[in-house]
């Protein structure tokens, strides 16, 4: 797995490639808390190059959403979500807890 | 008949039952699904499936335990794949634990279950036996559509 964090105007975009699974969630989790750490709340997650997540990852971006929306000063957003992991993600109910974007640049416009 | 059949097609592998190994696991199970002849999707959702209930075992069932082993095997009988965990560890029932409320909004959404929903979801059957030997059986089967 390899994260990267783009700064732009409203938000920050953190992009995730590879497989996040228990063994990799905790580094996707740190670096979500190290935005909410440094002041952003307004975050898109990148998916396009995902190639695996696991629930273990579905609980780094709850706690990240949980913090990013306390007192309206933000929010998680997906983009680029590959079709098996939005299926997962349906099943677990959690496209509901997210906005999601057919591409990144759409979603860092939402901000 | 079938008993005997299913036992001389699965393909057995012992990990050290940490979560590095995880890739390893996944990848055991994907190829012998993709080989028996399931698509990508259900590939990917019997790899997803087995990452969590491995993933539970390391976590629960070998809770403060470093030297834990996860005994994983796997076969591709006509119709349906059958996959079978194993430990040693504290006997951990799936059924045990509650549903997550997904209908609940994000403050009150658990974190905890999730793993165990997905493999319930994913796989047609889900069996758990913890065994007088002091081995604990998780078995999954995922038929042919």
């Amino acid at each position: 797995m390899e994260i990267t964090v783009q700064e732009f105007k409203h938000c920050d975009m953190i992009t995730v490639k590879g497989r996040v699974d228990s063994s990799t969630a905790p580094q996707l989790a740190q670096a979500l808390e190290a935005a909410n750490d440094g002041g952003k709340y307004k975050l898109v997650v990148n998916m396009a190059d995902l190639e695996y997540m696991s629930s273990a990852g579905f609980r780094a971006l709850l706690a990240a959403q949980r913090n990013c929306k306390r007192y309206n000063r933000g929010e998680v957003v997906l983009a680029s979500v590959p079709d098996r992991i939005r299926e997962a993600l349906e099943l677990a109910g959690f496209t509901e807890l997210f906005k999601t974007f057919d591409d990144s640049l759409t979603a860092v416009g939402h901000f | 008949m079938l008993r005997r059949l299913s036992i001389s097609t699965m393909h057995s592998v012992r990990f050290a039952a940490k979560f590095e190994f995880l890739d390893e696991i996944r990848e055991f199970v994907g190829e012998i699904a993709r080989t028996g002849g399931f698509g990508d999707k259900d590939v990917y959702n019997i790899q997803l499936a087995t990452d969590e209930a491995a993933s539970n075992i390391i976590e629960h069932a070998y809770e403060g335990v470093s030297d834990g082993v996860l005994d994983l095997s796997c076969g591709v009988e006509k119709e349906a794949i059958r996959i079978v965990l194993i430990d040693y560890g504290e006997p951990f029932d799936p059924s045990a634990i509650p549903m997550p409320d997904l209908k609940a909004d994000l403050s009150d959404r658990k974190i905890g279950g999730l793993g165990i929903f997905l493999m319930r979801k994913l796989m047609d059957e889900v069996h758990y036996e913890p065994r007088d030997d002091k081995s604990n059986v998780l078995t999954m089967i995922k038929r042919k559509r």
